[in-house]
């Protein structure tokens, strides 16, 4: 029963983990570049949940959209400011991560500056009351979670099968230069990866703050951190592989946890990204199309 | 009409890699409905002239001129829509999609669907093998059928002119003659089409007009017919006086 209990709860924090592992995987499926400010965003997500929500007393849509749109613009600043010049120039690997940590050092400090670094409280972000289901009792927190997650990523699902600029975005992370001969604007779609990467993250964010209240300018490296080895668990570029990367991070988790080792989980989950480095670099779906001559 | 006008003009076109050279001051043209074939050995610059034309690399200098615009100066991705299309060396179809979406990504730029849909119908009337994997994964085709596929995506943006890069290679000489009797198929329906080619053999068959590119001058042109009778071309592209 309480085993039971705790996969659902691996599944609702999983479930965030993978909001945010998507973003990681798209831009790298893209630009081949580990965005480590992506973290961040999750914090500038939870921040303007918190300004929107406690602050200005808005509802709970009116705080989404707007994390989801600040995030999906602040996204794309970062990437024209940051990483635009060093991508179109080819720069080394280095250079971008370098880039990378340093845009996000400057939006925790940023925010330290403006919020200062004490913990702030969002409570009651979501409606929480025990649902019963058969003999197991569930948090509508967790469902919530998990239930806005997977619709969220069914959209997502639609928009890169079906859409035009979803076309654009696979054929781009496929061969950009061939997608440029299509007539495929590559700045156009990597500043729009962007913006749905962020997007999803400030999804993630409140969501977040749904199950775990406080927020620091500083919550997003852990959280980033796991949801990264979550797109590497799953294979980083697949969207596929970022959710049920993401999903199995939370569960190993909430798993561990349960069996009283509450101090070892974040060794858990980084020792799942050594054993999966190990034995299978690519991750669960990571992409290995052999050329056809 | 063939010959009459000049679609695409390169002058004096000059490309470095870093500090190679490749490319030392070249100038061709090619003329509305004509298939100009550029031939050469591996590394003589064939696929680096294509790449500039398209945009894919920066020329240093010279002049690109395609139905009066000039190139140089311009994105590679907005050059197709000027009506330039090109079939990459190695056919660089998207693997992971399928048939179908590979040629949705060819007319990613035009937005008249009706005319796009007919274009479908007239695309898998020329390349019948394709209409019947329509919906499986382009990864997954063999290599003749991705390299048709790869002129297929090309024709969907509906182009004025072609531009072909070693459309023969890795292909089996049965296989080749097929691929190059399309080209020549959409080139008697209008097309005009610069085909880069190892295979100088055939491609001078099929070519009006012709030149030799050798370490990034071109060391001969002419019309096809008369490069192929030519003692220097036989001896170094044809395999020989056969």
């Amino acid at each position: 029963m309480d085993f039971l209990t705790q996969i659902i709860n691996g599944l609702g924090q999983g479930s965030i983990y993978a909001l945010v592992a998507l973003g990681y995987s798209m831009v790298y499926g893209i630009t081949q570049l580990i965005n480590f400010a992506h973290g961040d965003i999750i914090m500038v997500g939870a921040y303007t949940t918190y300004v929107m929500l406690i602050m200005a007393g808005t509802p709970l849509w009116a705080a989404i959209l707007a994390a989801v749109l600040f995030c999906a613009v602040v996204g794309v600043i970062i990437e024209q400011v940051a990483y635009q010049r060093l991508l179109n120039k080819n720069a080394p690997r280095i250079s971008l991560l370098i880039t990378a940590i340093g845009v996000s050092m400057l939006l925790q400090n940023l925010y330290q500056l403006i919020f200062k670094s004490d913990a702030k409280s969002v409570s009651n972000v979501l409606p929480s009351f025990p649902i019963p289901v058969g003999p197991l009792e569930i948090s509508s927190v967790t469902l919530i979670t998990i239930v806005t997650s997977v619709l969220v990523m069914l959209l997502l699902q639609i928009l890169v099968k079906k859409t035009r600029i979803g076309k654009a975005m696979r054929a781009t992370s496929e061969d950009a230069g061939a997608a440029k001969l299509m007539g495929i604007s590559s700045r156009n779609t990597i500043a729009f990866t962007f913006a749905i990467g962020s997007g999803l993250a400030a999804i993630g964010a409140v969501l977040y703050c749904g199950a775990y209240p406080q927020i620091t300018p500083y919550m997003g490296s852990m959280l980033g951190l796991k949801a990264f080895v979550a797109a590497v668990l799953g294979g980083i570029g697949s969207i596929p592989g970022a959710m049920i990367g993401g999903i199995l991070i939370g569960v190993a988790e909430s798993l561990t946890k349960a069996l009283g080792w509450s101090q070892i989980t974040d060794a858990v989950v980084f020792g799942i990204l050594i054993l999966v480095l190990l034995v299978k670099p690519a991750g669960l779906l990571g992409r290995n199309i052999k050329e056809k001559v | 009409m063939k010959g009459e006008n000049v679609m695409l003009a390169v002058k004096d076109l000059e490309v470095y890699y870093g500090s190679i050279h490749a490319i030392k001051k070249i100038s061709f043209e090619v003329r509305e409905g004509e298939i100009v074939t550029l031939i050469g050995a591996n590394g003589a610059g064939k696929t680096t002239t294509l790449h500039a034309i398209s945009g894919l690399v920066k020329a240093r200098s010279g002049e690109i001129n395609f139905c009066g615009n000039n190139l140089r100066s311009m994105e590679a991705h907005k050059i197709i829509r000027l009506g330039l299309a090109q079939v990459p060396e190695g056919r660089r179809i998207f693997a992971s999609m399928t048939v179908q979406e590979n040629l949705e990504m060819g007319a990613y730029i035009r937005r008249d669907r009706e005319q796009i849909q007919q274009d479908y119908e007239r695309v898998f009337e020329r390349l019948p093998r394709l209409k019947e994997r329509r919906r499986q994964i382009a990864g997954t085709l063999s290599g003749g059928e991705q390299q048709m596929l790869a002129i297929g995506r090309a024709l969907m943006s509906n182009p004025k002119m072609l531009l072909l890069d070693e459309p023969s290679m890795g292909l089996s000489p049965l296989l080749v003659s097929e691929i190059f009797k399309i080209i020549r198929d959409v080139n008697e329906s209008g097309m005009t089409v610069l085909l880069v080619e190892q295979n100088a053999k055939q491609a001078l068959e099929i070519a009006d007009r012709a030149y030799v590119l050798e370490t990034g001058t071109i060391s001969m042109s002419g019309d096809a017919s008369e490069l192929a009778a030519d003692e220097k071309v036989r001896a170094a592209y044809l395999g020989g006086s056969q």
